[in-house]
């Protein structure tokens, strides 16, 4: 059995009077690719922030490659990678000046080759002289992809990386996906496209009002069963 | 400052485009104060940057004290009989009012966009973030000033170009701007923050705006450094006692953005 590089457990999350999520618990191993489903609401969006360290949990913990998120400094941050719905981008920036900027965040040494590597891996390399704000929001999804992956990071979290993609880049980010995820990297992906899901990962958990609901390989689910149950979990 | 961001290499896609797993990535880790400052540098310069192409801050800042100059101007024209007892007070006042605007967007934008989140991702300790972003806002602030001042030379006849005047708007906007960063972070993702700020700010900022004006008022009246030093300590004092303050809380601010 892969090491597990990320491990939440007895996770819980209240804002306000709301418990966004009631005793989490899941894994994800080296090169595997877990799908996060669920209703809006059910809690996706909390979880990735808490594995991202942008927020921290009422009770239980996280650990990445063993290291516990709530008691490692900001060195554990270059272990991260996040794609967000947001695309977390400098829109008065061009694609290369917002890669060199994070490259000196992420303390890299000589990240030319670097950002020409996942420029050309999203297919931007041709648009990087260009203000992020003219790009498409696809470009922006894409170059915020290379973002994430810039340092290398062994985990990765996905926040439903597909919305606003058209085929050709929801192909070359499944493409991207399916690379990544076969070098020994965790990634955790949300989404909202069942379908997609079951193409793109290796396992799916499907939450549910703040509590895993379901969870299984993605082999042993087919789209009508996958449909069923994430039917179930919506009208509840 | 602009040299902190790499240019771009001049090749093109001529040659096969590099693959992913053949770039090892290698990162300084630690790295101590150089490091540290490399970033506060490098937040600095990419705001510089940032407004240099969309001239949203700068702009907005020069036109809205130029204006304020002008109505002042005009405001106290009909009633003063001399101008020094109020340019002062102006110059302050416009100070602090403009400043306000370039502080609402200095975090403002960032959250706006949701690049703060990607700044915090980043293994930077979170006070690089605040200097880093004071460090543009100072420089907003006094470009903005170099223009104010000469409106105001223009419009009252008041000759403020004094080096003991200068030495206190220095020290001021400093300390403006020490307070005003980490109130602004504070306010940041608050839904009014357009009026939060100043409500937040201002009242913390009557130490610096008395000591202000009256060193300005003073040098005006002819007096010398024996009159003004302890105002300017007041200032230097504020400055020092902030700087400390933010740079010990401002880690509190952002653990939930």
């Amino acid at each position: 059995m892969a090491e597990s590089l990320i491990s939440v457990s007895n996770l819980y999350k209240r804002y306000g009077s709301k418990n966004v999520l009631k005793g989490v618990n899941l894994d994800v191993a080296e090169g595997q690719v877990m799908a996060l489903l669920g209703p809006n609401g059910a809690g996706k969006t909390t979880l990735m922030r808490i594995v991202a360290g942008l927020a921290r949990p009422n009770r239980g913990d996280v650990t990445l490659g063993g290291v516990s998120l709530g008691k490692a400094g900001t060195e554990l941050r270059r272990y991260i990678g996040l794609v967000s719905h947001l695309p977390l981008l400098y829109d008065n920036l061009s694609g290369w000046e917002n890669l060199a900027f994070f490259a000196r965040m992420y303390d890299m040494q000589t990240p030319e080759p670097r950002i020409e590597a996942v420029l050309h891996a999203v297919d931007l390399w041709q648009r990087r002289r260009d203000a992020v704000r003219t790009y498409s929001r696809g470009m922006l999804q894409r170059l915020s992809i290379a973002r994430a992956i810039l340092h290398n990071p062994p985990v990765l979290l996905l926040d439903e990386p597909d919305t606003g993609l058209d085929q050709t880049s929801s192909q070359m980010l499944h493409s991207l996906i399916r690379q990544l995820g076969a070098s020994n990297r965790a990634i955790l992906l949300s989404t909202h496209n069942l379908d997609r899901a079951l193409e793109w990962a290796d396992s799916i958990c499907l939450l549910r009002d703040g509590k895993i609901a379901y969870q299984a390989s993605a082999a042993t689910l087919t789209g009508a069963s996958l449909r069923q149950l994430y039917a179930e979990a919506s009208a509840s | 400052m602009s040299v902190l961001l790499q240019t771009e290499p001049n090749n093109n896609a001529l040659v096969a485009p590099p693959s992913l797993e053949n770039q090892p990535v290698q990162m300084h880790t630690g790295g101590g104060v150089g490091a540290y400052l490399r970033k506060v540098g490098a937040i600095a310069d990419k705001d510089l940057r940032a407004e240099i192409r969309a001239k949203e801050v700068f702009s907005t800042m020069t036109v809205f004290s130029v204006l304020a100059v002008v109505i002042f101007g005009m405001a106290f024209d009909l009633r003063v009989a001399f101008p020094t007892s109020v340019v002062p007070g102006v110059l302050w006042a416009v100070m602090l009012f403009t400043g306000v605007l370039g502080l609402n967007r200095s975090f403002g934008a960032e959250v706006d966009r949701g690049s703060l989140a990607a700044l915090l991702l980043a293994p930077v300790d979170r006070s690089a973030i605040y200097f880093g972003k004071l460090l543009a806002n100072l420089f907003f602030l006094l470009a903005t000033q170099c223009i104010t001042l000469p409106a105001i030379l223009v419009i009252f006849n008041v000759n403020i170009f004094q080096t003991w005047i200068l030495v206190s708007l220095l020290l001021g906007t400093v300390g403006y701007v020490t307070v005003g960063t980490l109130f602004a972070a504070l306010s940041a993702s608050v839904r009014a923050r357009e009026s939060m700020l100043p409500i937040l700010l201002l009242p913390v900022m009557l130490p610096v705006f008395m000591a202000g004006t009256k060193i300005t008022g003073l040098v005006l009246d002819g007096k010398g450094l024996n009159d003004i030093q302890r105002w300017l300590g007041i200032l230097i004092a504020y400055d020092l006692i902030f700087l400390v303050v933010a740079f010990l809380v401002f880690d509190l601010i952002w653990e939930e953005l």
